[in-house]
């Protein structure tokens, strides 16, 4: 059976996928993983994962282009300068 | 995708995932190539098991034991992602014992001596860690993610090779000759390592992504690094017309090409004898795999 692992470096941060490994059953993928990825003390702890159980979700279409939930939705320039100047503070800015 | 646009999408820097669509001779490369290291991997731990009984002391000798440990494990890794490709581990242990399967030229050649050890850590790591670095931007993902462990492990190899080298070069006289001796038989094998210089533009390799760098490249990326450190402690390299040019680029006496070619189809020194021995234990400790498999 194969083992996708999951390694954190530091504590608090991410776990990032390390490796994979094959093994019988868990407590052989346990002990492959706590050899294979920390026997230097190079992680802080690790996710052992059957690789069934991991569920890979991709393509991810933006057919209607649907700008309103992203950053880039939202250009503020022009009604930026519009409000500053009914507020009368787009001189004092440039100035 | 075509295989132009697959090309296309390599040469932008793209990586591809094991479940992604690929042209079959781009998996098949693949497959050879990494499966040609990971059983580089396998059988270089037998020159210095060799040693582990051997070793000066016991620092030395745990030291030793754990580069084993951790070739064995890098290994495991690599064998693991060309298992992905669609080649079980089992079939590449078999084409290896078999004879049908590559391993690096260093590999096939005996140690005689305390002093290869410290040469081959030092500078057969140093050379393998080139050619390892310049993969972590293979166009192969899963097998570019595994190199960041494996370079990071190398790196405690050379410095553990170095210090042997070091130790013996500040000992006696006789330890000195040893080290020099040791580094003379393994010149060539080193200079044949990086393979022949075949034009970038004409090497599949470097078409698909899976190398990034030149073979000519990393042979002088390999002179550039460690000839001085060799000439700083007073070891001399074994070729009179070794010369670094104005241009930097360094000049060298021709490597014996016939040689890496009958090495590597498995004509070596050593090689029927470490095939033998890692065929023995293939057989010996299959019932380890059985057992451990039916659990």
């Amino acid at each position: 059976m194969i083992y996708e692992v999951f390694r954190q470096e530091r504590k608090g941060q991410a776990f990032q996928h390390a490796g994979s490994l094959d093994a019988p059953d868990v407590a052989f993928a346990e002990t492959w993983a706590h050899e294979q990825y920390g026997r230097r003390g190079e992680s802080e702890a690790l996710w052992v994962v059957p690789r069934d159980a991991v569920h890979e979700v991709h393509d991810f279409p933006d057919e209607f282009d649907l700008k309103y939930r992203r950053v880039d939705g939202y250009s503020l320039k022009v009604r930026l300068k519009e409000a500053r100047e009914r507020a009368g503070t787009d001189t004092a800015r440039a100035g | 995708m075509t295989e132009s646009e697959f090309i296309e999408y390599l040469h932008a820097g793209g990586q591809v995932e094991a479940g992604d669509w690929m042209p079959d001779e781009y998996r098949a490369r693949l497959v050879k190539f990494i499966q040609m290291h990971g059983s580089s991997e396998l059988m270089g731990v037998l020159p210095e098991r060799e040693w582990i009984l051997r070793a000066p002391t016991l620092q030395r000798k745990l030291a030793l034991t754990a580069k084993v440990q951790d070739e064995a494990g890098h290994a495991q890794l690599i064998y693991r992602v060309v298992e992905d490709l669609g080649k079980p581990r089992e079939q590449c242990l078999r084409e290896l014992v078999d004879g049908e399967a590559k391993f690096h030229n260093v590999f096939h050649y005996p140690t005689k001596t305390w002093g290869d050890v410290g040469v081959i850590a030092w500078l057969v790591d140093a050379a393998a860690i080139i050619s390892q670095k310049a993969l972590l931007k293979c166009s192969y993902a899963p097998y570019a993610r595994i190199m960041k462990k494996i370079c990071w492990e190398e790196s405690f190899h050379i410095l553990h090779g170095r210090d042997v080298v070091l130790a013996m070069v500040n000992g006696t006289a006789t330890q000195r000759e040893l080290v020099q001796e040791a580094l003379d038989r393994w010149w060539g094998p080193l200079m044949q390592f990086h393979g022949t210089k075949i034009p970038p533009d004409e090497d599949p390799m470097l078409h698909w992504r899976i190398k990034s760098q030149g073979n000519e490249e990393a042979r002088q990326q390999f002179l550039e690094g460690y000839v001085p450190q060799i000439w700083e402690i007073g070891l001399s390299v074994p070729d009179t017309k070794l010369r670094r040019g104005d241009d930097g680029v360094w000049e060298y006496t021709e490597p014996d090409w016939d040689e890496l070619r009958s090495v590597v189809t498995g004509h070596g020194p050593s090689s029927a004898e470490r095939l033998a021995l890692r065929r023995r234990f293939l057989d010996q400790e299959r019932w380890v795999r059985e057992l451990v498999l039916a659990a």
